[in-house]
């Protein structure tokens, strides 16, 4: 296996860390404010209002239809015209990652919301419960169990399709690794191989836990 | 809108299309296979494939189809295998969706409850017949939800593949950008390019889903 060497030359490693690192935080920041967009999608989708129900349905098949890819084109090229928004490439990704998270997580928490059966709103009141113990206390701990394996699975997700920032030019970790690679085009031929082999198994490092969390997640509370 | 920009483009956009499509139906095709072949293994337990197929879905469901592309279309051919972009994509879609299928038709297979195997058994069934004419149907029904939603995965996936210098809808789009910075009207026809190519899949996925949701009723 010739060719592997590149791998131990100083500084390729530390640089295609550098490079996940900045994969990672598109995908961590797109999370964590997925989570509140999520939250509000969903509660608005349960609302009886049909002008809210068909402005959601909308964005949510809409977000749902389109490739991801095609939604950062929009993000990045569409939105720069229409408004003049020069989002930098790195802001186009998040925007479009919180959009889609929030659309999804949205459906999930609807789903979740709507799973719970009317009972439990009457017990609760029939108990005494004010509104917000009810939604606290005896709500929320169910809809969160429904909710949480999935919602898991969905960051990953989001981490595998961080991927496609590359095509907009943000520098992360593939965009490092063809740094990498064309920088040592003539001592390293075979670079490619490594550097491509080495990202496929950086990807496979940070979702494969998140894929086990979901499961184990999945199988201690799917007989609740 | 520049209506006679969107005119004059549009056949490129039917061409990119069938750039789309081509690489789709042939990578759901293989990934259905693969997806089969996997569950049959997941299933019927054989030692060692089983393994092999399990750390395959793994490495599959956790990476990226941009990077198992550019390894397949860029690092490949350092240990000479050489495949053409069209290969590679297809190879990559079904690299992709095929844990992805396993995973929906595993889940209709182990849907299916113990009793219809023991009540085929009673009734004097052959193994054979009671997984034709009684397991598959069942299990097919619950799976169809979960097929069809990869099939609409996958062919959303193989956007991607402009990243390997196929001309599809995504590399039109950006070319035209890029040459004449015609912005929305690319972008529309990007959009309508893909509801054309997707919402038939959509709705004859529901349709689909209707006709046979009999292990449910």
């Amino acid at each position: 296996m010739q060719g592997a060497e590149i791998l131990l030359q100083p500084g390729v490693f530390p640089r295609l860390l550098q490079g996940l690192w900045v994969t990672v935080w598109i995908a961590g920041v797109s999370v964590g404010l997925s989570v509140p967009v999520g939250l509000l999608v969903g509660w608005l989708m349960t609302l009886r209002n049909p002008l809210i129900r068909i402005l959601m349905r909308i964005y949510l098949d809409f977000i749902r239809i389109m490739p991801q890819l095609a939604l950062l084109f929009i993000a990045f090229y569409g939105f720069a015209q229409a408004w003049g928004w020069n989002l930098d490439a790195t802001g186009a990704c998040v925007l479009v990652f919180v959009l889609w998270g929030g659309a999804e997580l949205g459906d999930l928490v609807r789903g979740a919301l709507e799973s719970i059966p009317k009972s439990q709103y009457e017990s609760a009141y029939v108990l005494g419960l004010s509104p917000w113990q009810t939604f606290s206390r005896v709500i929320l701990p169910q809809a969160v169990r429904r909710l949480l394996p999935a919602s898991v699975n969905l960051a990953t997700r989001i981490v595998k399709t961080t991927s496609l920032a590359v095509l907009l030019g943000v520098v992360e970790v593939i965009k490092v690794g063809q740094q990498i690679i064309d920088a040592h085009r003539f001592e390293f031929p075979t670079a490619t191989l490594w550097i491509y082999g080495v990202i496929f198994f950086m990807y496979f490092i940070v979702c494969w836990p998140l894929s086990i969390v979901a499961r184990r997640l999945e199988k201690r509370w799917a007989h609740d | 809108m520049d209506w006679a920009f969107m005119t004059h483009y549009a056949p490129y956009f039917v061409n990119a299309g069938y750039m789309t499509v081509f690489i789709s139906f042939f990578g759901v095709l293989l990934a259905v296979v693969l997806g089969l072949l996997c569950a049959a293994v997941e299933i019927t337990r054989i030692p060692v494939l089983y393994q092999i197929v399990r750390a395959y879905i793994e490495l599959s469901r956790n990476t990226p189809l941009l990077v198992q592309l550019y390894f397949l279309f860029f690092g490949l051919p350092k240990l000479g295998v050489v495949w053409s972009a069209e290969t590679c994509a297809i190879i990559g879609l079904a690299f992709l969706g095929g844990s992805y299928m396993s995973e929906a038709l595993r889940g209709g297979l182990e849907a299916v409850p113990t009793i219809q195997h023991e009540s085929a058994q009673m009734l004097g069934f052959s193994k054979a017949q009671a997984f034709i004419h009684i397991i598959l149907p069942q299990a097919l029904s619950t799976a169809i939800p979960g097929v069809v939603a990869n099939v609409i995965f996958l062919v959303k996936e193989s956007s991607v593949v402009s990243a390997i210098a196929l001309a599809d809808v995504m590399y039109v789009t950006k070319d035209l950008i890029g040459m004449y910075y015609d912005t929305y009207e690319s972008l529309t026809l990007l959009i309508i390019t893909y509801l054309v190519i997707l919402l038939p899949i959509s709705i004859v996925g529901t349709l689909l889903e209707r006709r046979f949701d009999y292990a449910r009723r």
